[in-house]
């Protein structure tokens, strides 16, 4: 029974999160004991994978120094980014494989902790069927992991059910992309943003979320670039949008629409372009027809005349790169809103050329390369699909097996959760994913964990996830393997193994090699280091869509990453996409694909007459495993909080700092308020980074967009009544330890 | 740095606070930042600002010092209060017209910006500047922030009392007046 064997507080004292604040050794330390080397690699966060140099020192960083000379970031870091080197040598490091006892997790050896996994893992295939496993992967593992994952799934386990948290990053704007161009990945490299005439940013917290991209808007700016911003909130950047649209949380699609159709009436179309490059605009021009200014108006609560100059900005300039992140995928018609944008792009024929096209925003680590070979539940090496026939038969020569033992597509996520609820799946393996604290509804979450006969999770914290463990093997941090990752822009980088995992954790892949070989199936598995894997996933990668046949550490080292495809070691790799608007579908044009209004799986209503929406700030990351451990990032940012419109505030009688009770149709929630005219009075804004008592997404819903299967994190219906304080609920706040007192030595 | 200068772009910053990380990392004084921070006004709007100290030609910190603890060096970098000197009065914090000294009680010495001596006196930029990931605060050449949109000045004025200083902030080329309420962006007829 995957229930957390003792209580959360017994818990916590014992794994954490406990907050870290100063090196090893102490702030002194480092002028007494310098760095022994420098090691140039990346940041262990978001999909901005910004260049850092990690000090080193007796197998242990010690601190960090910029690394300027990486184009991407010229050693520009966020506050996470300077703090990241903290997560080592952190008191809650797992530091030996755990098992479940009757007063909590016990030290096990690897032996048994793997002997352990395996059994189970049969026991449960061979009583219930190979599918009654799941594989949870995630963004933050390189792509060798993220490849190995994949092969671990289909050729050691054999089942279907293989997904990751990526699930709640990309897949919108993934699935958006391949409908409309073939291919999942920004169409430009970030350097295209400075010379663009318009830049269209809409759902995308830029300067909380991707940090140094802000930089890149700024010089757009300087370069004479109008700024758009559309968001119920005003975010960062916003403070200088040329034009600001505060949309209805939900409404981006009808914005979206509302544009098209100024653009078509105003006859700003690229009719050339559309003839030549394009198929389906004919039934995407008919269907914006109903758009019309006050309908939009209507629908976003935003001005007909904002819509229609906006629409004319994006209309009558020669270059607009129009950027999207979760705002507008973390909806059920979040593929919709993507494609949307891509309408407005192919609409215009800004694409293929210099300082115009869409693009997404990834955010996750390695959310590009993670979700490129084999980790996604439809999909083979090589952004290739597990329905090919002929994919399924290049994949199975690549790793010697029978195209027949390939499984077919399983669950997405959120998917195999609610098939773990209802019995359907037994016994899940899970690493780089945190379900309990970022998957929707976070009640059922819970509830199916404790339905689970088998759970085991590979991590290097033990997450409020893992509380629900049978066994936690101890894996390996970002700076302890090498391996590749692929950042935002599309560009292929390398992360160097700076040092050994600590005690008896040991790398991701080393581990999964092992179970792998344990299930006897080790033929399949001869993988000594990343590097071999990674020789292996460049010939499966090869002639798919991302393609990596070219790409090797030193190449990549000598040329400060390499944009895939690159097919061959001498190609110089794709910064831009489409230069010669060949796109990568069927007939090599680019599709317009109508889109279909659809009310939110979460409806307002009088008894909840308010939009609920969640995100990140710019201190935490994801679901918190790791930045909840960082003294520094807590501080900044050490609480949940419930942004709200003083409009708002005062119908409810509620002042900045005052407890307030959120509730959806889910649950209830008691945290401070915010109150600031940065934010739509309809809306309600609270982070998600944080778990237990102060977990936003026990608020939100599991409904899913069709076809990408992303939750609707964005649009929720919600109360919010003043309280008279915090829950009765004991005080869950993260305790200090080490350094306590900031500034000590 | 020979050729460098340091900007500060208010209008630039998203209040990520990397300067402020960044800045406890330092050498010299790692685990205390000397970054000063502002969100202007949280509740109106978003703006925030990062400062670093200006460097004054003419430092009023080291003019009031009555133990002639604060130098100024040829280089133009007004340095924190010499611990042996420092008597903790406070008459800089008091007297700097931007606020910049700090006092360290359990040090009882005043320490504040030197515009990470320890790494532009060996050709590296400070680290503030070179972390900021909106370039609020930039070390470049002069020819690179020509390219910007606000321009330079070093010329402050406190009622009376001009000052002249070594960094720049940057002020907008043109003033208008900006309003920041979501409400005022909203349609009015929302229904």
């Amino acid at each position: 029974m995957a229930k957390a064997p003792v209580s959360e507080e017994t818990l916590k004292k014992q794994f954490g999160p406990h907050l870290n604040y100063v090196p090893p050794g102490g702030w002194k330390d480092e002028s007494i004991h310098p760095a022994e080397k420098l090691v140039k690699t990346h940041c262990c966060f978001c999909g901005q994978q910004c260049g850092i140099q990690l000090k080193v020192r007796e197998n242990r960083v010690i601190g960090f120094e910029p690394w300027e000379e990486f184009p991407f970031n010229r050693g520009m870091l966020c506050p996470k980014g300077v703090k990241r080197y903290l997560q080592g040598n952190h008191p809650d490091r797992l530091l030996s494989p755990l098992m479940r006892s009757e007063q909590g997790f016990r030290r096990a050896t690897w032996d048994e902790a793997l002997d352990f996994t395996v059994s189970r893992i049969r026991e449960i295939q061979e009583k219930y069927g190979k599918d009654a496993i799941a594989i949870y992967g995630g963004a933050s593992l390189s792509t060798e992991k993220s490849y190995l994952m994949g092969k671990f799934a289909r050729v050691a386990l054999g089942t279907r059910h293989i997904d990751y948290n990526g699930r709640l990053c990309m897949v919108s704007a993934g699935t958006a992309y391949k409908l409309a161009f073939g291919v999942d990945r920004s169409t430009i490299p970030w350097s295209e943003i400075p010379k663009a005439e318009v830049l269209f940013v809409i759902g995308a917290n830029i300067g909380d979320c991707a940090p140094i991209t802000t930089d890149y808007i700024w010089r757009c700016r300087d370069n004479g670039g109008r700024l758009i911003v559309a968001d119920p909130r005003m975010t960062p950047i916003t403070r200088n949008a040329d034009l600001y649209l505060p949309l209805r949380p939900g409404t981006d699609l009808a914005l979206l629409m509302g544009m098209l159709h100024v653009i078509l009436r105003d006859g700003l179309e690229d009719r050339e372009f559309i003839a030549r490059f394009t198929t389906g605009f004919e039934a995407v021009a008919e269907s914006a027809k109903q758009w019309n200014l006050q309908k939009a108006a209507e629908m976003t609560g935003v001005p007909p005349e904002a819509i229609e100059k906006a629409a004319r900005w994006v209309g009558k300039s020669k270059r607009v790169i129009l950027m999207h992140a979760r705002g507008l995928e973390h909806q059920s018609k979040g593929v919709e809103n993507c494609l949307a944008v891509v309408n407005i792009a192919l609409a215009t024929g800004n694409i293929g050329r210099e300082g115009a096209g869409p693009t997404m925003i990834t955010g996750q680590g390695n959310g590009q390369g993670g979700r490129e070979h084999g980790q996604k539940c439809d999909q083979l090496p090589g952004q290739r699909s597990l329905t090919d026939p002929a994919a399924r038969e290049y994949i199975a020569g690549v790793w010697g097996i029978h195209p027949e033992e390939l499984p077919q597509p399983g669950y997405t996520a959120e998917e195999i959760m609610e098939a773990i609820h209802r019995g359907e799946i037994k016994g899940l393996l899970s690493t780089c994913f945190n379900p309990l604290v970022s998957l929707p509804d976070a009640n059922f979450t819970r509830e199916a964990l404790s339905k689970l006969e088998f759970f085991g999770v590979i991590d290097f914290f033990l997450s409020e996830t893992a509380h629900h463990a049978d066994v936690v093997l101890s894996g390996s941090l970002h700076e302890e393997e090498d391996g590749l990752g692929c950042s935002a822009e599309g560009r292929v980088i390398h992360w160097k193994k700076s040092i050994d995992p600590p005690g008896e954790a040991r790398p991701d892949s080393d581990i999964i090699i092992d179970l792998a070989h344990r299930l006897g199936r080790g033929q399949y598995f001869p993988f000594k280091s990343p590097a071999d894997i990674l020789e292996e996933l460049r010939i499966a990668s090869r002639g798919g869509i991302a393609d990596y046949y070219g790409i090797t550490y030193e190449r990549v080292d000598k040329e400060m990453g390499i944009f895939w495809p690159c097919p061959s070691l001498d190609h110089p790799g794709t910064p831009r996409l489409f230069v010669d608007r060949k796109f990568y579908t069927h007939d090599g044009k680019a599709h317009f694909n109508v889109t279909e209004w659809r009310p939110s799986g979460d409806p307002i209503s009088d008894e909840y007459p308010l939009f609920l929406t969640t995100g990140r700030v710019v201190s935490q990351y994801l679901s918190g495993t790791q930045t909840r451990r960082i003294g520094a990032l807590i501080d900044q940012y050490p609480e949940p909080r419930a942004e709200i419109h003083p409009r708002l505030a005062e119908k409810q009688g509620i002042k900045d700092g005052d407890w307030v009770t959120v509730t959806t149709r889910r649950d209830d929630l008691t945290i401070q308020a915010m109150v600031v005219k940065t934010i739509r009075p309809d809306t309600v804004f609270i982070p998600y980074h944080w778990a237990g008592t102060r977990s936003a997404n026990r608020l939100t819903h599991r409904t899913l967009d069709p076809r990408s299967k992303i939750p609707e994190f964005k649009v929720s219906a919600c109360r919010i009544a003043k309280a008279s304080g915090p829950d009765a609920s004991p005080d869950d706040r993260d305790p200090h330890v080490n350094g306590a007192s900031r500034g000590g030595a | 740095m020979f050729g460098y200068e340091f900007y500060v772009d208010p209008s630039r910053c998203i209040g990520c606070r990397s300067c402020l990380q960044a800045c406890e990392e330092c050498e010299t004084h790692r685990g205390k930042s000397m970054i000063n921070f502002d969100f202007i006004e949280r509740r109106e709007n978003i703006s925030s600002a990062a400062y670093v100290c200006w460097h004054c030609d003419e430092p009023t910190c080291a003019q009031v010092c009555p133990a002639d603890a604060i130098k100024k060096g040829e280089d133009g970098i007004v340095h924190s209060s010499l611990k042996p000197r420092c008597i903790a009065c406070n008459n800089c914090v008091l007297a700097c017209p931007f606020g910049i000294p700090k006092m360290m009680e359990a040090e009882q010495q005043m320490m504040k910006c030197d515009m990470c001596y320890d790494r532009t006196s060996v050709g590296k930029r400070p680290m503030c500047a070179t972390v900021c990931p909106s370039q609020a605060l930039a070390y470049v050449r002069p020819e690179e922030i020509a390219k910007r949109r606000e321009r330079p000045t070093n010329v402050f004025y406190f009622g009376g009392q001009k000052i002249t200083t070594k960094v720049y902030m940057m002020a907008p080329a043109e003033r208008e007046a900006i309003t920041l309420d979501v409400v005022d962006y909203m349609w009015k007829e929302e229904p």
